[in-house]
């Protein structure tokens, strides 16, 4: 019977075993693999190289170019989505009138597509007539292009990010806040501690582990979240917003150096992993799970 | 034993109707404009296969040109190409580097060397022949042009009826069109030349109108640096710094027609592909004329070609290039111009019945094909996507201000020389 058990057990894991196997640990180890060779051309064998793929990465500026582009782009979009959602779920975690539009309001960017989302923030941002444009014309400033120059492209399109992760993570605050029991406000309240006072020593706290699930996913979708640069700026202008996982799609797919993305891929993946791990270790300490 | 004779009268039917289809074709192919493209590639595959009994045509959708370049690309290395492929035209040589096509020749008489291959516009088969044999054959092809708002030219006391012959009146004409409001902000710019994404493909027409080309036909040397080059961005990047005609930075070409409808610019540079667009959405008198030259009329191609690809019997790809003969052919061509926009890319379509009718109805169709006889190829060299993004770049920098025109060039053309370092 016991055997028996074990069967089905190993039955009802197999799909998902060969899926995982097939689409996600066999790639890797062959990107892995890939990443040690030279590009297979139609005419020219792949050929070892080593670290050559590496080695050919520090003397590329628009790979060091993108990792500058990606730690500018994750210190902006990870805090100030995390802030804004925060801000937004404090706000609608109260009862009065609309308060439920006001909630949707608020979430309908997440169930817009990424596409098509930076499409209209294109026509935000376009000089002259778009959205932005006119109300600084109306104010009496000058026109201003703000993805067609170099020194703002990353910002404007760090924006974007922003307005459309911060009314999902507001869905997880606020779930979380919903759960700090009532009796706490009252025991405060009667303690005599003002609202910021309970918001630093007992909300917060409470909402740690909420604020370590939401900060790993908005660091994985400041690596991850490229749709909108394709539409936006295509890494343009002059490479300004030439993202690390934008510079793999165009290496792999675009200039057909698949070995080269490979080996960026390796790069991508093993920042992930650190970041990732090492949030998990220095935040446990701060986090206090039920 | 009875089953024994079904078996057998089963096996005959199915032999002989694999015989009726003795060729299977599949066909991948790109939309890169909005209206009924992929409608009617489907109804022309159909129309092919009622008339001609024993070929059998799959035409599948693929996406964008990029991805149609990815699935075919795909498909060869997992051992499963189809015969028959539309991408870019200046994939060209990426495709030969992958060893992935066949030259057409092989499948061609003399005399269709002569009169098919000789047919076609000189300017389209630029990017469609190289090492003395014909690679693509050229179909849904395209060229910018200028289009330039008649109210806006009568505002400002221009003639609506006559556009810029050359540069200088282009400049010339969009101070006067450059207006500004009480506190001086600009309001409606003289001329709005987009360059988000892939600048080079417009600069390729100014450097040709300033007696330039960019690469030769061998797609092993280009010539970014010369000073007709460096010209031609100078002038550009002056419409903005000197002119003060154009808006400054990157512009982007989603948002070039709706700047024109808008009044937010009084001359476009755009794909003759935005012809029906504009007609339908423009809410004032339009021209379309030549894009301006610096010293003579200068433009580049653009759009896909037709491709066979390697790993098929000989056989199923003369039924493919045979399709391909038929489909470019006067009537079908010229049904496929009217319903896509695209440039007919013959002149025996321009002279069928059918055109003749569509361009009394749309004169401004003709400036499209007559500045063909100015147009210059695109861009296209071994590792193309590459070479020309590194191009791209250089040109984003000089147009954002970031390097004089000479110093971005400069830096392309070694950054070019030292990728195609590996094919002399």
């Amino acid at each position: 019977m016991n055997s028996r058990n074990w069967i089905y057990a190993w039955l009802m894991l197999l799909p998902a075993f060969v899926f995982l196997i097939a689409f996600t640990h066999l790639p890797a180890v062959t990107t892995l693999i890939d990443s040690f060779f030279t590009t297979a051309k139609g005419r020219r064998a792949a050929a070892f190289t080593g670290l050559g793929n590496y080695q050919k990465m520090l003397g590329d500026p628009i790979f060091v170019k993108a990792m500058v582009n990606s730690a500018i782009y994750a210190a902006i979009t990870i805090p100030a989505s995390i802030a804004l959602s925060l801000a937004m779920a404090l706000l609608v975690h109260r009862s009065f009138r609309g308060v439920s539009l006001m909630r949707m309001a608020f979430f309908t960017p997440t169930v817009l597509p990424l596409i098509a989302v930076a499409n209209i923030w294109l026509f935000f941002y376009a000089p002259g007539f778009g959205l932005i444009d006119q109300i600084r014309l109306y104010f009496g400033l000058p026109s201003a292009n703000y993805v067609g120059q170099p020194d703002t492209a990353l910002y404007a399109v760090a924006a974007v990010t922003i307005w459309k992760e911060a009314g999902f993570f507001m869905i997880f605050f606020l779930a979380a806040l919903q759960t700090i029991p009532q009796s706490l406000r009252e025991a405060a309240a009667i303690e005599g501690c003002g609202r910021w006072t309970f918001f630093r020593r007992v909300t917060l706290p409470l909402i740690m582990p909420t604020t370590l699930f939401v900060s790993v996913n908005a660091v994985i979708n400041a690596f991850r979240l490229v749709d909108h640069v394709f539409v936006m700026t295509k890494g343009g202008p002059d490479s300004a917003t030439m993202l690390l996982l934008y510079y793999i799609f165009e290496t792999g797919f675009r200039f057909w150096d698949t070995a080269y993305a490979a080996a960026l891929t390796v790069v991508l993946i093993a920042i992930l992993s650190v970041v990732g791990i090492g949030q998990f270790f220095l935040a446990d300490r701060r986090v206090h799970y039920k | 034993m009875k089953l024994l004779n079904v078996f057998l009268a089963t096996s005959a039917l199915t032999l002989f109707a694999s015989q009726a289809n003795a060729v299977d074709l599949e066909f991948y192919f790109p939309v890169a404009v909005g209206g009924a493209a992929a409608d009617t590639i489907q109804s022309l595959t159909e129309e092919y296969m009622a008339n001609n009994e024993g070929v059998k045509i799959d035409a599948i959708y693929t996406g964008s040109y990029a991805d149609t370049t990815t699935k075919a690309i795909t498909a060869v290395r997992g051992g499963n190409a189809p015969q028959l492929i539309i991408s870019l035209s200046t994939d060209m040589y990426t495709f030969i580097d992958e060893d992935m096509i066949v030259a057409w020749d092989n499948y061609l008489t003399e005399d269709e060397q002569k009169n098919w291959i000789g047919g076609f516009y000189p300017a389209f088969m630029a990017n469609s022949q190289t090492e003395g044999k014909t690679w693509g054959i050229p179909f849904q092809r395209s060229t910018p042009v200028l289009y330039w708002n008649k109210e806006a030219f009568k505002a400002a006391g221009l003639d609506p009826e006559k556009g810029p012959a050359n540069w200088a009146e282009m400049v010339e004409m969009g101070k006067k069109l450059t207006v500004k409001d009480a506190s001086g902000n600009v309001t409606q710019w003289g001329v709005h030349i987009p360059s988000s994404g892939f600048p080079s493909w417009l600069w390729t027409g100014i450097v040709a109108g300033n007696g330039g080309l960019l690469a030769d036909d061998t797609g092993k040397n280009v010539n970014f640096n010369s000073d007709a080059a460096v010209g031609a961005l100078e002038a550009l990047v002056s419409l903005s710094s000197k002119d003060g005609v154009m808006a400054p930075g990157i512009l982007d070409w989603g948002g070039t027609p709706k700047a024109f409808f808008e009044g937010q610019a009084a001359m476009i540079w755009t794909t003759t592909g935005n012809l029906t667009n504009v007609r339908t959405n423009a809410p004032f008198d339009f021209g379309v004329g030549f894009l301006p030259g610096l010293k003579q009329n200068g433009a580049p191609t653009g759009g896909g070609n037709f491709y066979l690809l390697k790993g098929s019997t000989d056989e199923e790809l003369q039924a493919a290039a045979d399709f391909v003969k038929w489909a470019t052919a006067p009537e079908q061509a010229a049904k496929w111009t009217i319903a896509t926009g695209y440039v007919a890319p013959r002149p025996d379509v321009w002279e069928t019945e059918t055109m003749k009718d569509y361009v009394k109805g749309f004169p401004q169709a003709l400036v499209a094909r007559d500045q063909l006889d100015y147009a210059v190829a695109e861009l296209s060299t071994f590792e193309g996507p590459k070479v020309t993004q590194l191009l791209n770049s250089a040109l984003e920098s000089a147009i954002t201000g970031q390097k004089s025109p000479k110093e971005a060039l400069d830096g392309a053309q070694a950054e070019a020389d030292a990728i195609l370092k590996a094919y002399h």
